[in-house]
């Protein structure tokens, strides 16, 4: 298997991630790794950057990372995840600015394909263009 | 100057304590502008700063304010996290680079309140923490050194929460509900105003 861009999900519920998740893995089956992350540190709804750094690790792939969110908190602890990484992975991960159901799954189906991370986070971000 | 070990756990755990304390008005007003999180946030993260009160205050000054940071990245779980944990770790930089307290206190706050900014991606006047922080900073340099510096910072604070009521949020999931936004308190100004408190009433209640 060539490497491809793995595409974490991070939503402040786990519910919402698992199934974006889902859909994912429904689009591109096993091509791509796709980990996601939902919740804050107790369980309930919100983030955790713990939790995200988790993720990202379990994602990574030498082409990359884009990472999907929901609303404001979790793009600012995907944010802050994204530099607590280890300096020679921080500036291999993106967070994209999309909707995170169609995001996730434009994303994955691009990264499927061998494209580049600026490529995979570029497709994503077309879905907020106007 | 070195903070001696039993100032620093007294100060972290007086704050701490006083932001537990407020969160069900943390969370009141959340539920008003935002998502209704932000005192379960604070309240789960300061618990967690309590947790290490030993290992943090057994630290020189700098490093106490990284582990600080660093524990409310890791434990908030909403965007204060990041925010808080982000004007913590930037104060305890600083300090590593050659600034001293209290002569640069200034400077000091200055760098913290420049690492929320650009963390959260705003500025003062969207109604969020950064309209107490910042008027807090301009104090602290307008009258440093003058023997009321404390009072007038506590003044500082209390009035620049009352003055974010009117503003309406740009910025966080208060400025999804734009014109009605207007007329509530934020609820970061209120955690940073606590925050802003806490560490005044200890300071004064110093020998």
């Amino acid at each position: 298997m060539t490497d491809t861009v793995g595409i974490v999900i991070v939503s402040h519920s786990s519910d919402i991630a698992k199934g974006t998740a889902d859909m994912v893995r429904q689009m591109v089956g096993s091509e791509v790794k796709v980990a996601f992350c939902g919740g804050n540190p107790d369980g309930g709804l919100g983030t955790s950057v713990p939790l995200i750094i988790d993720a990202i690790n379990d994602a990574w792939s030498p082409k990359g990372v884009a990472v999907l969110v929901d609303l404001g908190g979790a793009e600012t602890n995907s944010e802050m995840a994204v530099e607590m990484l280890e300096p020679a992975r921080r500036d291999l991960v993106v967070v994209c600015n999309a909707p995170i159901v169609e995001g996730a799954v434009m994303a994955a189906t691009e990264a499927a394909g061998g494209s580049s991370l600026a490529q995979v986070k570029a497709v994503a971000e077309e879905l907020s263009a106007d | 100057m070195s903070v001696p070990s039993e100032t620093l756990k007294s100060l972290v755990k007086a704050a701490a304590e006083q932001v537990i304390a407020s969160a069900p008005e943390l969370t009141s007003l959340d539920q008003a502008i935002g998502d209704g999180d932000h005192g379960t946030n604070m309240k789960r993260g300061c618990e967690a700063v309590l947790g290490k009160l030993d290992a943090i205050s057994a630290q020189p000054l700098d490093e106490a304010l990284k582990m600080i940071g660093k524990t409310l990245v890791m434990t908030v779980g909403g965007a204060s996290g990041p925010l808080y944990g982000s004007f913590f770790l930037a104060a305890g930089e600083a300090l590593s680079h050659d600034k001293q307290l209290p002569d640069d206190l200034a400077d000091v706050f200055g760098s913290a309140v420049n690492a929320v900014s650009a963390r959260g991606r705003s500025q003062v006047g969207e109604k969020t923490m950064l309209d107490v922080l910042v008027p807090v900073l301009e104090t602290l340099k307008t009258a440093a050194g003058q023997p009321d510096l404390i009072a007038r910072v506590r003044t500082t604070a209390t009035e620049a929460v009352e003055r974010t009521a009117p503003m309406q949020a740009t910025k966080g999931r208060a400025s999804f509900l734009g014109a009605r936004s207007v007329g509530h308190v934020d609820p970061g100004a209120r955690s940073s105003c606590v925050l802003v408190q806490a560490v005044c009433a200890g300071l004064e209640a110093r020998p």
